[in-house]
């Protein structure tokens, strides 16, 4: 036996490999400590500690769904209990002066969404699958209405409100500033990365795995495939936990919206557009996600309609998400066959590019009509400024969007085989070697 | 509470006695309106998951295509139209869905499926935003139908209530009668519980489950055009109504056709019973010392269970979870 597991064991990484490995984390920490001092503004801030919140939010909700294979449709209720107890722990520490800075805080967050993890996860765990996704959303519905009706915990409609600057000091930190926030926020989503990255190395990691893939087997081999989804509930409770408390500290409110469905699918949109496959994945989500709500907002109305698009068009097509699609070219990379695909690429860009534009410019045109039939015709999208009144609108917006789905089919088709061609080429180098 | 005497007979019941049993005849005529529509969309609903393995999360946004389509249509030719026609158009687009969207993402596995069910339903949603708004439409009940049916009592029962109570059971009279006499409904009843026999006896798979998807977003439809101008049509609809949908459906059992008509009813009964029940524990025990007045449980003790009613079904679906994993009358594990 022994002589089996050594030989199957992976060889010791060596030095560089470890250099790497460890560079890497040191480069993020280092990154994070100089991202303020090359975009210093207030709103920059903002947007700054809004996506850390976001990447561990994502990244507890990956370990359910791309590490487990739970798909939840609940995963805000977490969030949103580690939020509201941290709110009632900051006004309770500081109306009693307890000795307990706020970078501890989050903590308490963490500690309150493996509590509820724990305790409604074991129900929630029994079955996987579909019917796991439909209880969650019931879960998640029965916290949410009850958080409405027990008012003098949750705040009612109004929410709870706190204030951080009120707590015990460290280092004379305020945390009044957003700068003080954002380091905060940097360090917790270091952690929180670091903590999730190592989980995913260790054995239950593993077996999470295996048990997303194959729970028949994980039996077989002896272990129980509920404990472990149970074990991977709790720990997903405990960093969305995290990252509910941080957002708590951030705003200094919390209200049922942190709850609520929307929140959850929020999660679920960044998780998946990112990319479940990789550990990196959902943060390039949380990242995209973020700065895509916080931009289309400012430049159109139904900037959730086109979010929503992006979502299906991401299911449809590229279902291993931004990740993914750019993984799959690591292969060609390595073979150096990649500027082969790159002209078909172009060719297929462009009457893509035109659809879509196709399918803005008549949405906008539609939204003009229906949201704001009152308002002056010359209207703006994307920066873009037209005249929706123009019938050649519609008949611009028709050419391009018919036009350019033709076109575009065809080209795709094209892309796919330069790409078989690219991926033959590097198949066959294999073989030779 | 005096009740006037009819036809020179004297009603001898006592009055609370007679509001009591006032209120059970009311509420479990609209229970059972409520858990008849609910079964309408339950059924369409239960039968695509057990033949093409994917909960259709947009099911509550059909129902509410329904709603908004029968609204404009009703505008424009009638109400009678506007039934005939909505339900069709709504059918439409759920093929059109199931052969465009769901089939290409088949290949992804279901998580994938549920996914695009999952985008779909959001998309829908922001564009009956865009169309009609986020305020509720003015959908009204047909004139030809807006009289009182009959007097229980002091309340007068509306006859618009009695149509829809009819309309869904004479499909789900329909739907039997489908399912357990003709040959479509045959397959249907074998792929619920052999879908993959039923591919390799030779059937046209893929064209059945477009029509099975057609036809049950088409009786979501339904469900949205007749309860659109009884209820709010608005275009929170679906995502009020989604949720209690999968309670009903994991509930009577994934996957079981008898199990979700139960579950129907039963989560129909239950919640129009508890909306019009005004006990709390206040009023059972008395009120709280004032020593705990300030605090949370002054919360639970004065909640009221008509308050309590919206997560009346969540608390079932969690019982349910507990002491029945499978649902009521499900046998199908996954």
């Amino acid at each position: 036996m022994s002589e089996i597991a050594t030989t199957v064991a992976p060889p010791l990484p060596t030095a560089t490999e470890k250099l790497q490995f460890y560079g890497m984390w040191v480069t993020a920490a280092v990154v994070l400590v100089l991202l303020p001092h090359l975009f210093g503004s207030g709103g920059s801030l903002t947007t700054f500690s809004l996506i850390g919140i976001s990447i561990i939010f994502s990244l507890s909700y990956n370990i359910l769904l791309g590490q487990t294979g739970l798909l939840s449709f609940g995963h805000a209720v977490y969030y949103g209990l580690g939020g509201f107890l941290v709110i009632h722990a900051i006004n309770i520490i500081g109306a009693n002066k307890l000795p307990i800075p706020l970078p501890v805080i989050p903590l308490i967050g963490g500690l309150t969404g493996l509590f509820f993890g724990a305790l409604l996860g074991w129900v929630s765990t029994q079955r996987s699958g579909t019917a796991f996704a439909m209880i969650s959303l019931g879960v998640a519905e029965l916290i949410a209405s009850s958080a409405l009706i027990l008012r003098t915990f949750f705040g009612g409609e109004a929410g709870v409100s706190a204030n951080r600057t009120k707590l015990f000091k460290i280092f004379g930190w305020s945390f009044g500033p957003q700068i003080q926030i954002y380091y905060l926020v940097a360090a917790w989503t270091l952690i929180a990365v670091i903590a999730m990255y190592a989980l995913t190395r260790t054995p239950l990691g593993r077996m999470c795995n295996a048990v997303r893939d194959n729970p028949e087997r994980v039996q077989f081999v002896g272990y129980n495939p509920h404990v472990v989804r149970y074990l991977a509930f709790c720990f997903s409770g405990f960093f969305a936990g995290i990252a509910g408390a941080l957002a708590a500290i951030n705003f200094e409110i919390a209200n049922s919206a942190y709850l609520g469905a929307q929140q959850s699918g929020t999660v679920l949109f960044a998780a998946f557009i990112g990319g479940i496959g990789f550990f990196i994945g959902p943060i390039v989500g949380a990242i995209f996600v973020t700065i895509l709500s916080l931009g289309l907002s400012d430049l159109t109305q139904v900037w959730q309609l086109y979010f929503g698009l992006i979502f299906i068009a991401v299911v449809l097509f590229a279902p291993g998400g931004i990740t993914g699609l750019l993984m799959m070219h690591r292969p060609l990379l390595k073979a150096g066959t990649l500027p082969q695909v790159l002209p078909s690429y172009l060719f297929a860009l462009v009457p893509t590019l035109a659809m879509i534009a196709g399918l803005v410019l008549a949405v906008e045109t539609i939204v003009h009509y229906t949201v704001n039939p009152g308002d002056d015709s010359h209207i703006k999208a994307f920066g873009v400024p037209f005249d929706a009144a123009s019938p050649s609108i519609w008949a611009i917006s028709a050419v391009l969007l018919v036009g350019g789905f033709l076109v575009a089919r065809k080209d795709w088709v094209r892309v796919r085989e330069a790409w078989d061609k690219a991926a033959s080429v590097e198949r066959e180098k294999d073989v030779a070697a | 509470m005096v009740r006037p005497e009819k036809s020179g007979r004297t009603i001898l019941l006592n009055a609370s006695g007679a509001a009591m049993l006032e209120l059970i005849v009311i509420s479990t005529l609209n229970g059972i309106l409520f858990g008849m529509l609910l079964f309408l969309m339950a059924s369409g609903l239960t039968v695509i998951f057990s033949m093409l393995g994917v909960l259709n999360f947009a099911h509550a946004s059909f129902y509410m295509l329904g709603a908004f389509f029968g609204f404009q249509i009703s505008r424009w030719f009638g109400f009678w139209t506007a039934l005939l026609i909505a339900p069709l158009l709504a059918g439409a687009i759920g093929v059109a869905v199931e052969r465009f969207g769901l089939r290409p993402v088949h290949r992804n596995g279901h998580v994938a499926e549920l996914l695009f069910t999952f985008g779909l339903a959001f998309v829908i949603e922001e564009i009956v935003q865009i169309i009609w708004g986020k305020s509720p439409v003015d959908f009204r009940i047909p004139s030809s139908l807006d009289f009182p049916a009959f007097t229980i009592f002091s309340t007068n029962y509306p006859a618009y209530k009695m149509f829809m109570l009819l309309v869904s059971i004479a499909i789900f009279a329909a739907l039997l009668i489908v399912l357990k006499k003709t040959r479509i409904g045959l397959i249907v009843q074998a792929a619920l519980t052999h879908p993959h026999m039923v591919a390799h006896l030779g059937h046209n798979v893929g064209r059945i489950f477009m029509l099975v998807f057609g036809v049950g977003t088409a009786l979501a439809a339904v469900a949205g055009v007749i309860a659109g101008p009884a209820l709010v049509t608005q275009s929170n609809m679906a995502g009020l109504l989604g949720p209690i949908l999968f309670v009903v459906v994991v509930v009577g059992g994934l996957g079981s056709l008898p199990g979700a008509f139960v579950a129907s009813l039963l989560i129909g009964l239950i919640q129009t019973f508890a909306v019009s029940m005004n006990g709390s524990l206040s009023g059972a025990f008395g009120p709280l010392s004032p020593a705990y007045a300030s605090t949370w449980l002054a919360d639970i003790w004065g909640v009221t269970i008509a308050q309590v009613a919206p997560i009346v079904p969540y608390v079932l679906l969690v019982l349910i979870l507990i002491f029945r994993p499978m649902g009521l009358l499900g046998t199908r594990e996954t």
